[in-house]
């Protein structure tokens, strides 16, 4: 667990619940949820699919409003908030990474980690000079000219991490970034997760695979959209990512 | 200025991403804004600058006077403003024949010396001389004769010595069914153009029929004892045509007035006709087919929306997950709909200025004055006005099948554009029960249909309107057959009518670019719902349907949603025509005609759809249901 632990929380819902359709047809996909995350904490929440993890993921970053519920984040209640209010929270405070990468297949690498810079008004120049610093970041630079589709399924995720962090958001979700990657990307992306917890930045990881989830500070479990067990990993993220590269011998 | 950046750089990649579908989207509402910047600029048309130069090149006197006797000739030529005049001469009705055509001409008994006063320009052979005629050049078209043919003139023949245009006179056909006096002094133009040669009450055609406003009379011009020659006891002398130059050519109308005005009792007064009359009625030859382009024009724009709608429709789910993304890294409801609005809109005013370009460029070919006139109108200019309805129209199109599918963007669930949910279908026992016992490629038609229910309004939507057009077509040439068999009874046979002529290739222009367009959209829709159905399509072989089945499924699909398009198109079509033609009545063998034009259009439809169809069916299944479920 982070040093900025003791915190105030960055994350706190109180009875979120997400339901969709009606009558028979009722699904409770996130049933009165309780939750804290503190400022630079890495959280894995594991579950099968259609235990609600990821709709939990979409209704923490303001992608998607509750049924009921209360929910801060940052300090500010979001749970209320307009569409545009909402938009504004995922433009500043929030990066998303999916498993689909979800990258503008138009656009260059660049272009795609400058995109949130330049919806947040950033002048065109500081967009590129972010995005650039970012893609070195994340071992890219000599591919930032490229189209996603003539770059590797790692590198687009890469890529994808990249713009989720090109306005220094408070938080970073993830939503299965490892799914669709082999062995190599995914350590690759782990890595990188790694670099983010270093730097204090907060990441919720939504995943099914136990060894992701093992790499992170703290794992809750979720099946059928409640919080069945809740796991501290003693090791840290470090230690962790270390046994899933093989390295702690 | 980084927002707008992002939409400049997303709508330029998309067009240069889907470069295919932006041409077909400029091609579209370019068409539509050329054939509209062709009719708005045929209504400033005055066929001025021809007429002028007819006029000088021609002594184009400013004022006929119609005389029932020679000896009114002495006060007119003495009157105060008069410079100069020729004339009188006499003005005799005769049935002229050529080569199985024939027609009414109103000969004019010319001096073989040059007139100084209204001396017909030659275009071809020389002046008149005796046993000769010289003949006016868009009747000489009209009647197809030239120089060196012999025509006959109530049974007697003549060689054709020469064809001419004169500025005196209206060209044949008869346009304006109008009448002749000035209605006030100061007026520069008559008030109903016409023809001074159809409101004379004591000239008359040969054989003592009356002359009505709506025939038609051809100009010759002969040697004065061979007019002469031409009357009888049935056909007498009744008319001189009296050639004046007033030494101000602008108080022609009030010359005119005076006179109409100070005689209009008597039945034996001379009639007259000015210069700006004449030029009016020139133009109205150019003008007519504005009737054309205007109902064309809007034909165009429909489809036009039709097109783009297509279009937009058919990436839809691409759009959605654009949507999903630019709002998951922060793009609020406004920036999405720009982002959405902003590409189409480039394009339909790129497309627009495309349009008025070539609409101007264009704008010659139909402004052409015709044969009566030396000469040519040449562009006429674009005015502001013209520009902003043409920008207005494309704009309009653009919106139309935009502005509702970005609106339901920018509201959209993030998560569910994201994702690129499915819409659930909705399950009705009865339904399910019934399309159970369908044929398999009916069954799946039926639900391709169902499921993209928009889609197949816009499939119906193209055709309709295609179908009007084709059924506005084909009512012209049918009412245009009819207008020409029905002059054949009344005054002339075989002959062809210029302005049915040009209106029918202007039709035939807008009817190619219609049918061309419908054929693309066909196409686009068709393979738009090839690609939405490749999953249904892959599930349904791997389940035991044949590609056979599947592809024909996808044609009674496109089928369903023409047909009704097809049938509406027709009374729409006729409601067109109508409108254009001012009531224009449809012979009873058009509708023969209209039954095979719907069923040549599903056919075509059928055709078209078959090929992308089966270019669909062609994928192996596992790897279509491996993509989808990736």
């Amino acid at each position: 667990m982070n040093e900025n632990a003791s915190c105030a929380p960055i994350v706190r819902a109180r009875g979120l619940h997400k339901e969709y359709g009606s009558g028979e047809g009722l699904v409770r996909a996130v049933d009165e949820i309780d939750l804290e995350v503190t400022p630079g904490e890495t959280l894995a929440i594991m579950g099968p699919s259609g235990c609600g993890k990821s709709t939990l993921l979409h209704l923490l970053g303001g992608l998607d409003r509750p049924s009921a519920g209360e929910l801060w984040l940052a300090g500010r209640r979001i749970d209320s908030l307009s569409e545009r209010g909402l938009a504004q929270l995922r433009r500043h405070d929030v990066g998303f990474v999916f498993q689909a990468f979800h990258l503008m297949d138009e656009l260059t690498a660049q272009e795609n980690v400058e995109l949130p810079a330049l919806l947040a008004g950033r002048s065109p120049r500081e967009a590129r000079r972010r995005a650039r610093q970012l893609l070195d970041q994340v071992g890219l630079c000599e591919r930032a000219g490229h189209l996603p589709s003539a770059l590797s399924g790692g590198q687009r995720q890469r890529v994808a991490i990249a713009r989720a962090l090109a306005n220094e958001p408070q938080i970073v979700l993830a939503d299965e970034p490892t799914g669709n990657l082999d062995s190599a990307a995914t350590l690759e992306v782990l890595r990188l997760f790694e670099g983010l917890h270093t730097a204090g930045i907060t990441v919720v990881v939504v995943t099914h695979d136990e060894r992701i989830a093992a790499t992170a500070g703290r794992m809750i479990s979720m099946r059928d959209g409640v919080f069945v067990d809740e796991t501290r990993l003693a090791g840290g993220a470090r230690g962790n990512l270390a046994d899933f590269a093989g390295w702690g011998g | 200025m980084g927002t707008a950046l992002l939409v400049f750089r997303l709508a330029t990649r998309d067009v240069r991403r889907h470069a295919a579908q932006a041409v077909l989207l400029v091609v579209a509402i370019a068409a539509a804004a050329a054939t509209l910047t062709m009719g708005l600029a045929l209504n400033g048309v005055t066929s001025e600058s021809p007429y002028v130069a007819t006029r000088a090149a021609a002594k184009g006197p400013d004022v006929v006077a119609y005389l029932t006797s020679a000896s009114q000739a002495n006060s007119l030529t003495r009157a105060s403003g008069v410079a100069n005049h020729s004339g009188p001469y006499p003005v005799v009705s005769a049935t002229i024949r050529f080569d199985g055509r024939q027609a009414d001409v109103f000969a004019e008994g010319r001096s073989t010396v040059a007139a100084a006063v209204d001396q017909p320009l030659l275009t071809a052979g020389s002046w008149v001389r005796p046993d000769s005629v010289v003949i006016e050049r868009t009747f000489a078209d009209a009647l197809g004769v030239s120089v060196g043919d012999r025509v006959s003139l109530n049974g007697k023949s003549f060689a054709v010595a020469g064809i001419a245009v004169t500025a005196a006179q209206a060209p044949y056909p008869n346009l304006c069914n109008g009448t002749l006096l000035a209605t006030t002094p100061t007026a520069s133009k008559f008030s109903n153009a016409c023809s001074p040669s159809f409101n004379i009450p004591f000239l008359s055609l040969p054989g003592g029929r009356e002359l009505a406003s709506s025939d038609e009379v051809g100009q010759i011009w002969m040697n004065e004892a061979d007019a002469i020659g031409l009357t009888s006891k049935a056909d007498p002398l009744t008319t001189y045509a009296l050639n004046l130059k007033l030494t101000n050519p602008d108080d022609a109308p009030a010359f005119v007035y005076d006179r109409a005005t100070a005689a209009s009792a008597q039945s034996t007064a001379p009639m007259f006709s000015n210069w700006e009359g004449v030029e009016s009625e020139d133009a109205l030859l150019v003008q007519d087919g504005h009737g054309v382009l205007q109902p064309g024009a809007l034909l165009l724009a429909l489809l036009a929306i039709a097109s783009v709608a297509v279009l937009v429709g058919r990436r839809l789910s691409e759009y959605a997950r654009r949507v999903g993304l630019l709002k998951a890294v922060g793009g609020t409801p406004s920036v999405v709909a720009v982002t959405f609005l902003a590409e189409n809109l480039a394009l339909a005013l790129f497309a627009a200025v495309v349009g008025l370009v070539a609409g101007w460029l264009a704008a010659p070919l139909i402004t052409n004055p015709g044969a009566a006139l030396i000469g040519t109108a040449g562009a006429p200019p674009i005015s502001p006005s013209t520009a902003v309805e043409v920008i207005g129209l494309a704009i309009v199109v653009a919106l139309a099948a935009t502005l509702v599918p970005a609106i339901r963007a920018s509201r959209s669930s993030t998560v569910a554009a994201i994702n690129d949910v499915a819409r659930p279908p909705k399950r009705r026992g009865a339904l399910i029960r019934f399309s159970g016992k369908l044929p398999i490629p009916v069954l799946f038609g039926l639900r391709l249909v169902a499921r993209r229910p928009r889609r197949a309004l816009l499939s119906a939507a193209n055709i309709a309107v295609t179908i009007t057009g084709i059924v506005t077509v084909l009512a012209f040439h049918a009412y245009a057959d009819n207008k020409l068999s029905g002059a054949v009874a009344l005054t002339a046979g075989g002959l062809s009518d210029p302005v049915i002529n040009r209106d029918e290739q202007l039709l035939t222009i807008i009817t190619i670019l219609l049918v061309t367009l419908a054929a693309l959209n066909t196409l686009f829709t068709t393979w738009a719902t090839v690609l939405d159905a490749r999953h249904s399509a892959a599930l349904m072989r791997a389940l035991g349907a044949r590609a056979g089945q599947v592809s024909s499924g996808l044609v009674v699909a496109q089928l369903l949603s023409a047909l009704p398009g097809a049938i509406l198109g027709i009374p729409l079509g006729i409601v067109l025509f109508k409108a254009a033609v001012h009531g224009g009545t449809l012979p009873s063998a058009i509708w023969t005609w209209l039954a095979a034009a719907v069923l040549g259009a599903l056919v075509a439809i059928a055709a078209l759809t078959v090929v992308p169809a089966q270019i669909g069916t062609r994928q192996p299944v596992a790897e279509v249901l491996q993509s989808e479920t990736a």
